[in-house]
């Protein structure tokens, strides 16, 4: 599949954008009251700014995105019109729990905007693994792990941009940092599993069924339907090369987990280093999960390309 | 809306014979031209002239060499929407351009609320869509929604724009949900099939498959001519064996 930057900026930037939404919530609802003005200003812009700029984003790639607001009204049976939905309901009702916080309005009313914000956060990233997910066209997309690693990085990036905030503002917390080491480490698991899932997947789609001819059948291209590539070549026949690949991944591997886990170690071992190790680790993981989502796609084959060479998809 | 209707009155479609498809890219170019002046209009090319030359078409004709050694072939395979009974390509649209017609079963997209956000080719296993990067939104075979209902036509004309042009007749238009219609009928004969049955999206459209073929590669071996017993010389002997060699003609 094509690698479109501005959905790998959009799934990564809002990911980490409502990653860390969750995690503002989330410290509402469970911890005793701290009010600080300038913690919840700054954590709650970025927050926005990574969320809108992510969506803002995707709209670069839409045809007409002028009509963008046409695609909340399927929510019935589409998972793109239910990520709208729930991205516009988690980031209306947010909004409300960031006037509250900034304002510091009695708990029990924080609360109660918090509980819904941590849920349509986290359904809004849900439903962004689902859209590819749900795909039986495109092998790797419809693996059983799709949506939780999405999920997973969104809480892990969220938990660490929220680490280096405190950082940055002079109250390092080893408990957010923790909680950072921990999705860090899970995600890699997860990914990995994911990884070996999709390589030991057999590829049961072959070109003699798609061509009606018997799957069995041998079947090789002999001249081409079009002289120059079309849109289905261009959108759906590009993939990495293997050799490639398990570089990128290795890479994947080291910026967006294995570094931010050791300078997170090293912040909460050295806080004085916090600002320093903690914004190191988000430049780290960033170039990492942008590396890990261009990989989503240009290694994910698409069924399609059966008729265009593919022996097996 | 994108929910797809419980059932269709009618399921239109084609039928597409493998047999005697030769390739010519008649019914791609027609295509082409009615639909770029259609419904579905315009069907843009980009630098038609320059150097990079590409643009929507909703019909692709590719060419495969099937099967191996003395028996394999040529097959010539027109590939375009396939109407399905189950499209995954109308349920991911998130704003509903995208939809399957109660009355006739044929796929549409509504070019009007169209965001071009091409999730529908990702859902399609066909490659049945295809972007039109001028005009913003995607584009796809309509069955000639166009036509096959037009009055001002002549009714011989009412068909696909694809169907009336193939000098082969290999392109069959017709009611594949009434098992008494002629293409039904043509499926039953020929053992007409699914493309990838396996996706489980249940395509209307159906191809038939090459007849085997009946020259010197495929006949059977002919069989060891059975080896006549000594002739004793008679006139009734060798009369048999005059009759014998002109009735093994």
């Amino acid at each position: 599949m094509h690698p479109a930057y501005s959905v790998i900026l959009f799934t990564t930037s809002s990911g980490a954008g409502f990653g860390l939404l969750a995690w503002l919530a989330f410290g509402i609802l469970t911890s005793p009251p701290a009010s600080s003005f300038t913690f919840y200003l700054v954590a709650f812009a970025l927050a926005y700014t990574l969320a809108i700029g992510g969506l803002l984003c995707s709209t670069f790639h839409l045809g007409h995105p002028e009509r963008a607001w046409r695609a909340l009204s399927q929510w019935r049976t589409s998972w793109l019109s239910r990520e709208g939905v729930a991205a516009i309901a988690a980031l209306g009702i947010g909004a409300l729990l960031a006037l509250a916080a900034l304002a510091d309005v009695p708990v029990w009313l924080q609360r109660i905007l918090a509980a819904p914000t941590l849920v349509l956060a986290l359904a809004t990233v849900w439903c962004t693994g689902m859209i590819y997910e749900t795909l039986p066209t495109i092998r790797a997309w419809s693996h059983v792990l799709t949506t939780e690693v999405y999920l997973m990085l969104a809480l892990a990036s969220g938990a660490l941009v929220l680490t280096t905030i405190l950082a940055l503002l002079g109250w390092p917390s080893p408990g957010a940092a923790w909680a950072a080491i921990v999705l860090l480490a899970l995600s890699a698991l997860m990914k990995a599993i994911y990884w070996n899932g999709i390589d030991a997947a057999p590829r049961t789609f072959t070109v003699g069924s798609a061509v009606g001819l018997g799957a069995g059948t041998k079947v090789r291209p002999l001249l081409e339907a079009h002289t120059e590539a079309n849109f289905v070549m261009r959108e759906m026949g590009y993939r990495v090369a293997r050799k490639h690949a398990d570089k990128l991944r290795l890479m994947v591997m080291a910026f967006a987990f294995a570094v931010p886990i050791l300078l997170l170690v090293l912040l909460i071992a050295k806080p004085v280093l916090g600002p320093f190790a903690a914004t190191l680790a988000t430049i780290s993981a960033g170039i990492g999960l942008f590396t890990e989502r261009w990989l989503f796609f240009a290694e994910a084959q698409h069924v399609v390309t059966l008729y265009y060479g593919a022996a097996r998809a | 809306m994108t929910a797809l209707p419980a059932s269709t009155k009618r399921k239109l479609g084609l039928v597409i014979d493998l047999d005697t498809c030769v390739g010519c890219q008649a019914c791609a170019t027609s295509c082409k031209e009615w639909n770029t002046g259609g419904y579905s209009a315009p069907l843009s090319d980009i630098d038609p002239y320059g150097a990079d030359p590409h643009g929507a078409w909703l019909n692709r004709v590719h060419a495969y060499d099937v099967g191996e050694g003395a028996t394999s072939r040529t097959v010539h395979f027109p590939r375009s929407c396939l109407h399905c009974e189950t499209p995954a390509c109308v349920t991911v649209c998130p704003t509903g351009a995208s939809y399957k017609r109660a009355e006739d079963g044929i796929v549409l997209v509504n070019p009007d609320t169209c965001i071009g956000c091409k999730l529908c080719s990702w859902a399609c296993a066909y490659g049945a869509r295809e972007f039109d990067a001028a005009d913003g939104v995607m584009k796809k075979c309509t069955l000639c929604v166009d036509r096959i209902y037009n009055e001002h036509l002549p009714e011989e004309d009412r068909v696909p724009a694809c169907v009336r042009a193939c000098p082969t007749s290999a392109r069959h238009f017709g009611d594949l949900g009434d098992p008494d219609s002629a293409v039904s009928q043509l499926v039953k004969q020929r053992g007409g099939v699914d493309l990838l049955p396996e996706m489980g999206f249940k395509p209307v459209n159906k191809y038939l498959p090459p007849r085997p073929r009946r020259d010197a590669t495929t006949l059977a071996a002919p069989a060891a001519p059975e080896t006549a017993s000594p002739s004793n010389g008679s006139v009734m002997d060798r009369f048999f064996t005059w009759a014998d060699q002109m009735l093994s003609r």
